[in-house]
């Protein structure tokens, strides 16, 4: 709120936007590591997939790219799955044997060959099609708040198979294993250009609420203004009168479709915390935290220890690709370049950490105060080293290096942060209650 | 050997075997390190590719310092000269974050996924410090005679249509990479403290009954891990360019290596690290000109016969690592289940 005073509301509506988004990734960690004690550093990976669903949920198809290579494609991903069911099939009739690993080497190889002499010349043909505007397949053209269901279901695809071969062993490795994925999942945005448009970026996404240029338009939003600042207004006349409200209709229109995404995104930001919320009290909940605090006396009064980490892994997954998806929605555009492990996984993380792991109200109270830290961190940081090195003349190269280093506070201010809570609040700024 | 059959063995030299046996060295380094570490003070050290960075970024400055003056070692680079105050510069690093955070909860002794949630933090201080230092673009800082074996001599003295080129930072790779090995195994079989360190590594209720102290073995465990990430992060930087974000992404490979050599196990990491290193150099290599030299004309591939491409090389650390996950978690050498 002080941004609103300090600098403006529209910067304000802006933070806390995006403040909104933090919080509900915060919650989904919190969902895996505070209920589950779930490791997961691969938090990108997942927010990226929301991103995409967006893509692929709101931009209009491109017919002439299916036409192009959508049976190459088509014939590619059948001859993918034929080659994985046959070595599957392989794996489980053939004896034990040097033969079956090198029968099941030889099936995955010939499979993947087969499937590029295809997949390779459609691709090309796909992303031959208007290369400067698509050069890629396009979407449903579906309404674009459906892409934040979609971003959750991909996300807890995605988390269904690393669950299936990650959990069940310790925590180190799962760690690892969700790093990995993210890394694979972002370059896989970054390079397949005929579903993503690549570094090309995605621009000019649907929009869930109206666009400021239609508001001005409209008369009634007109009137609403008029009648918002009816004071300030009657004192002028004519000409000026005119212009006073023009101007002010134009600022209005701005905050009020920020405010209609903070309308949406508070909305799903209250479902999420609600459910959470009465699942962390329910007795799945006490179930959850008793595995957290004990696998082993869990597992021995006959819970099944690793299908629950599954189920709140994926739960937590599905959660941070909705918040993906919003995050793209915001955006307007889905740039895949963007995804930065710092800003995406580590960022959450110490939210989680600082908030009070295990705690709902404290993830989201992370999410809002570290999203803050994280705006303000740069500013602050040019303001410190200009500070600093008011004392140099204007032409020293350390001032200059310094100044110009600034931006890099970010990771060493988070990094200090997280060490610090850790080691002097363990439990947070507001404890789980135990 | 009839020359196309030649021509081929040279093609995969020059463009498999040379690069991976120097990408398999540095790894092996780092592999080396994160496997000390997690047998000495038990949990997986997300800070390890930073710390690499650290000591690599030391290494650069040191060497542009030496350049300013006009030291050199003539044909060799001036980073080898340079490499000693890295290595310092590293350990320094190390120890000062086992000190102020590491120590605490091992004393306490903490779960072990609170130790890599605090090495993940000591890794972004790590890495905000690098960027914060020398910044975050590229940085030559090799010197000196840049190729031993130049393709162009080699085509002219052999008459090859196909030409080997070995840079004078891969040589130095494989021959530092070595000699550190020798050395430190030396060291873990025949000292008395590295004794004692592969005991306490092994069981720590003896080793501590035994008389081991645990402080001692943590210092020179991160002490070894800090000076072999400094070396394996100046060669890397040195075969390629430096840049503080690659070391962030050699983790994967790093981690992959040490869990498919059997965490723990020193020996382990090495193989791990080759296997790593070579699948990543063949799967996203390019076959199609080597497939020409030996295949009769009607079976010769029309693309470039590449199974993946290099933008995912890091698919295949993965796909490793998610392999023995599911077939031997303990890994080739039978090291700790984590």
């Amino acid at each position: 709120m002080a941004v609103g005073f300090g600098q403006s509301w529209s910067l304000a509506l802006a933070v806390l936007n995006l403040c909104l988004i933090s919080a509900l990734m915060s919650l989904a960690v919190n969902i895996q590591w505070g209920y589950a004690g779930l490791f997961n550093i691969g938090v990108m990976g997942f927010a990226a997939l929301g991103g995409l669903a967006g893509v692929l949920v709101s931009r209009p198809p491109v017919p002439a790219a299916w036409a192009a290579g959508g049976v190459g494609l088509f014939i590619a991903l059948l001859i993918l799955i034929a080659a994985g069911g046959l070595a599957l099939a392989l794996a489980r009739h053939l004896r034990r044997s040097r033969w079956r690993m090198l029968a099941i080497a030889i099936v995955m190889l010939a499979g993947l060959l087969g499937a590029r002499a295809f997949f390779d010349p459609a691709t090309d043909a796909i992303e031959a099609v208007e290369p400067a505007k698509t050069g890629y397949l396009g979407g449903l053209g579906l309404p674009i708040v459906l892409s934040w269901f979609a971003g959750g279901l991909l996300a807890a695809g995605a988390a269904f198979v690393i669950g299936r071969i990650a959990l069940g062993l310790r925590s180190d490795y799962f760690a690892i294993a969700t790093l990995g994925i993210s890394e694979i999942v972002i370059a896989v945005l970054k390079n397949e250009d005929w579903l993503t448009r690549g570094v090309k970026n995605v621009t000019g996404l649907d929009r869930p609420v109206p666009y400021e240029v239609d508001l001005q338009q409209d008369p009634r939003f007109v009137d609403l203004v008029a009648v918002l600042h009816s004071r300030s207004l009657e004192a002028l006349t004519g000409a000026a009168h005119e212009a006073a409200l023009r101007e002010l209709t134009v600022q209005f229109s701005s905050l009020f479709v920020k405010l209609c995404y903070a309308g949406l995104f508070l909305a799903a930001l209250a479902v999420v915390f609600w459910l959470s919320e009465r699942a962390l009290h329910s007795p799945w909940g006490r179930m959850m935290r008793a595995i957290r605090d004990n696998e082993i006396a869990a597992g021995a009064i006959g819970k099944d220890v690793t299908r629950r980490h599954r189920q709140v892994f994926i739960l937590g997954s599905a959660v941070i690709g909705v918040a993906g998806a919003m995050l793209t929605t915001l955006d307007g555009q889905f740039t895949p370049a963007g995804y930065q492990p710092l800003r995406f996984t580590f960022l959450i993380w110490v939210m989680v950490v600082v908030g009070g792991s295990g705690n709902n109200l404290g993830a989201v109270l992370g999410g809002f105060l570290i999203w803050f830290v994280w705006i303000e961190a740069e500013p602050a940081g040019l303001w410190l080293m200009q500070a600093l090195t008011s004392g140099l003349p204007a032409d020293s190269a350390v001032r200059a290096h310094l100044l110009e280093s600034a931006a890099h506070m970010r990771p060493l201010v988070m990094g200090v942060i997280l060490l610090l809570v850790m080691r002097f609040r363990p439990r947070g700024l507001i404890p789980a209650d135990r | 050997m009839p020359p196309d059959l030649l021509n081929a063995t040279i093609l995969l030299g020059n463009y498999v075997v040379v690069p991976g046996v120097a990408y398999a060295a540095q790894l092996a380094l780092g592999a080396l390190g994160i496997t000390l570490v997690f047998g000495v003070l038990r949990f997986a050290n997300l800070a390890h590719g930073d710390l690499m960075a650290f000591g690599a970024m030391a290494t650069v400055l040191a060497t542009w310092q030496l350049q300013a003056w006009g030291v050199g070692l003539g044909p060799l680079p001036t980073a080898l000269l340079a490499l000693p105050l890295g290595i310092l510069a590293a350990i320094a690093a190390a120890l000062a974050a086992d000190r102020l955070v590491f120590r605490f909860y091992r004393r306490r002794r903490s779960a072990p996924v609170t130790l890599v949630m605090a090495s993940l933090g000591v890794m972004f201080v790590l890495n905000g410090v690098v960027r914060f230092i020398i910044g975050p673009g590229d940085r030559q800082f090799a010197d000196g005679e840049r190729f031993i074996v130049k393709a162009q001599e080699f085509k002219r003295a052999t008459g090859l249509a196909e030409g080997l080129s070995i840079k004078t930072a891969q040589c130095l790779t494989v021959i530092i990479a070595i000699v550190t090995v020798v050395l430190l195994f030396r060291f873990l079989q025949r000292t008395r403290t590295g004794k004692s360190m592969r005991a306490y590594s092994d069981n720590e209720d003896l080793a501590l009954l035994s008389g081991v102290n645990p402080e001692r073995v943590a210092l020179i465990a991160w002490t070894i891990a800090a000076a072999l990430a400094a070396i394996a992060g100046a060669l890397y930087g040195l075969d390629k360019s430096f840049k503080p974000f690659t070391y962030f992404q050699l983790l994967l490979p790093m981690f992959a290596a040490a869990i498919l050599g059997g965490i723990g196990q020193p020996v382990g990491a090495i193989v791990g690290a080759v296997i790593v290193a070579f699948s990543e150099v063949a799967v996203t290599y390019a076959w199609k000109k080597f497939l020409y030299y030996l295949l009769p004309e009607a079976w010769r591939p029309d693309g470039l016969a590449q199974l993946l491409s290099t933008d995912y090389k890091f698919a295949v650390s993965f796909v490793i690592l998610v392999l023995v996950l599911l077939i031997r978690p303990s890994g080739i050498f039978r090291g700790r289940v984590l």
